[in-house]
């Protein structure tokens, strides 16, 4: 792999607590398993994940995004052994909750004086963020980003970016959803992905697995060819897939898409 | 929490109902001008009052930019291109390189206006042929714009908290800059008027039909807006500084705020902390005031409990309007400006003050020296953020 023209300084970074979710491989180590060839999707897992943060009653209501993002959560506060109480939380999604948004806009298309006020609060880019704060009693500052394809790569920048500015410890969720309705012919997004890690400084678990993050000129390149791209490609979150691929097989660094003519060169170490 | 390196603001401006430019806004401000009319947003017949900037419908794009023509992105041009922010993008992209130059710009809803207009001209479930562009249908749509805009390649991002997001902004951008990311960056908020707030705010009961009171004993809800600003960080630089910012969440509920002002108190004294600062220093706060009956009574509370009663506080909503995702530029340029001029604006439409305003709230103009001014933005899902000002060093 080519090194990019260096543009920024090296971050170094720790995991702590990685978590995933997708359909078929409802968590890390069945993701982990069948990037490296060791098993296949899973046959009967959930359509949709159910974190138990959320009250029954609250949980059906909540839109799928916002499940999805506070399973990965919260499986990678616990796999960090983290209070999640005490976390500062970066929420990166391209494209926000879409099912809303096609609801959004064809509900005002139609009867617009019917939008309903818990879809509305919904909608927000911060919906997940809001929720995961409200869930965990966290007052610590969370944030809602999104750069397109650049918006995983944007999201560990701010993760090392908090934790250069004094933060012992930061959780980062990155996830997008299906598409629906017609808005899918403009923003295309299949089934659910999301990606929890907690990140500190200096290893917090003695979890040895480091990131290494700097930002260069140059083109990423394009989809890989690891199990988790080939086969959950169709999310707009894909870009996590190439960085799974290269966790879970041991490839030392991968290139994500972070901009314009920009790549974010991730070094991976024990 | 230790202080921060304070960042110069070498250039700022602000677009609102009030007009284009900060010329526009300080003139509003001074003569006591509201930009708030009764509603006549095309195709919305709400009885409400909105702050609607004119004439972005006969504004577009420059057909460079045709791909990312709409509403959001329209007001974005025309703001950026106010108060010689535009030029000094330009040197500073000579300066220290395209790629040493971060954008990071707020938003609620992006460029939704378009996707909703969309929807109502679909031709079966396709569409209209001149709204296949799909980068105006994606909430990092103003990110996006800004970078094709003005040739920038450092880090883009668009920041979507709902009514902090352009507050946020500044946070995250001083990150960048402390840690060497990049060595300026371009800061801002834009959010337009349409169907999905319009609707979408009534649905919730949070709406005036009058034009909104903040902080009067009879406030019945907000009015809408829509704005565009731009902030310019620096190193070094002429210009009043960022002293220091505070974020925090309120972990109580999506769209109304903790009882106790919690989450507001967390972020007004992270915001001093980070400056090294104590609240007695503090001369001015635009506050978030929104004119819903709990925003201005929680937010009333916690300044009352947090600074001395000769800081000076107000809402400047009366003249614009809650512009939402652009609320934090707007009311950070307001703040900056009460720095360099000393006009501390009235409370807008606060006839009667909700007895639990402390003498804080300003209900008529004030003119004084201000050395440190803050700004506060509050945002569903309970995102907090309080900027803090202060003079050119």
């Amino acid at each position: 792999m080519s090194s990019p023209n260096v543009m920024s300084p090296n971050f170094r970074l720790h995991i702590d607590g990685i978590a995933t979710w997708a359909s078929g491989l409802p968590d890390w180590p069945a993701m982990r398993a069948f990037a490296r060839g060791e098993a296949e999707l899973v046959d009967g897992t959930p359509r949709r994940p159910a974190p138990d943060l959320l009250p029954a009653n609250e949980r059906r209501r909540a839109p799928d995004t916002v499940l999805l993002a506070l399973q990965v959560a919260q499986a990678a506060c616990i796999d960090a052994d983290a209070d999640p109480k005490a976390l500062p939380s970066i929420f990166a999604s391209t494209h926000g909750d879409l099912a809303i948004t096609d609801y959004m806009c064809a509900t005002l298309a139609g009867s617009p004086t019917d939008l309903s006020p818990t879809k509305f609060h919904n909608s927000v880019h911060n919906a997940a963020a809001g929720y995961w704060t409200i869930g965990c009693g966290c007052h610590a500052a969370t944030t809602a980003i999104s750069a397109h394809r650049a918006t995983l790569a944007q999201g560990l920048i701010e993760a090392a970016l908090q934790l250069a500015a004094g933060a012992s410890q930061v959780l980062l969720v990155a996830y997008d959803g299906p598409s629906t309705g017609p808005l899918g012919t403009m923003s295309q997004s299949e089934g659910l992905l999301g990606l929890g890690l907690v990140l500190s400084p200096h290893s917090a678990t003695g979890n040895n697995l480091r990131l290494a993050l700097q930002l260069g000129k140059g083109a990423d390149d394009g989809n890989g060819s690891g199990r988790l791209e080939t086969a959950l490609s169709g999310n707009a979150m894909a870009p996590a897939l190439k960085l799974l691929d290269a966790i879970a097989t041991g490839r030392d660094c991968c290139l994500l898409p972070a901009g314009r003519d920009t790549v974010l060169k991730v070094g991976i170490g024990a | 929490m230790t202080p921060i390196t304070p960042l110069a603001i070498t250039a700022r401006t602000a677009t609102t109902a009030c007009g284009r430019g900060l010329a526009s806004l300080r003139a509003a401000l001074r003569e006591g001008r509201s930009g708030l009319r009764a509603n006549d947003f095309p195709g919305c017949d709400l009885a409400t009052h909105i702050g609607r900037v004119d004439g972005l419908e006969d504004a577009a794009l420059p057909a460079e930019f045709a791909e990312w023509d709409c509403r959001n992105n329209r007001l974005a041009w025309l703001a950026l291109n106010q108060d010689g922010v535009f030029e000094r993008v330009q040197v500073l992209r000579e300066q220290h390189g395209a790629t040493r130059v971060a954008i990071i710009v707020g938003t609620s809803t992006s460029s939704i206006g378009a996707s909703e207009e969309a929807y109502q001209h679909l031709d079966g479930d396709q569409f209209p042929a001149e709204l296949r562009r799909p980068i105006v249908h994606t909430p990092h749509s103003p990110g996006d714009f800004l970078q094709q805009a003005t040739g920038l390649r450092g880090p883009s991002v668009t920041v979507a908290t709902a009514c902090s997001s352009s507050a946020k902004v500044f946070a995250q951008a001083a990150r960048m800059i402390h840690a060497g990311l990049v060595d300026a960056a371009l800061v801002g908020g834009v959010d337009t008027l349409c169907g999905s707030v319009l609707y979408g705010f009534n649905s919730l009961g949070l709406v005036s039909t009058r034009p909104c009171r903040p902080f009067d004993a009879a406030r019945d809800g907000l009015s809408l807006g829509e704005a565009g600003g731009f902030a310019i960080l620096e190193r070094d630089g002429d210009g009043p500084r960022l002293l220091g910012y505070g974020e925090s969440s309120d972990a109580h509920h999506m769209s109304s705020p903790h009882p106790e002002g919690l989450g507001a108190r967390l972020s007004m004294q992270a915001a001093l902390d980070r400056a090294g600062l104590t609240p007695d220093v503090v001369d001015y706060i635009n506050l978030h005031g929104t004119a819903t009956p709990k925003n201005d009574e929680i937010e009333a509370g916690a300044v009352a409990a947090l600074f001395p009663s000769t800081t000076r506080a107000s809402s400047t909503k009366g003249w614009t309007g809650h512009t939402l995702g652009a609320a934090g530029i707007v009311e950070s340029v307001i703040a900056l400006d009460a720095i360099d001029t000393g006009l501390m604006p009235a409370t807008m439409n606060c006839d009667d003050p909700d007895p639990v305003c402390g003498p804080q709230v300003l209900r008529e103009p004030m003119q004084g020296n201000v050395r440190h001014a803050m700004n506060n933005s509050f945002g569903f899902g309970g995102n907090n953020c309080s900027l803090l000002f202060g003079g050119a060093a």
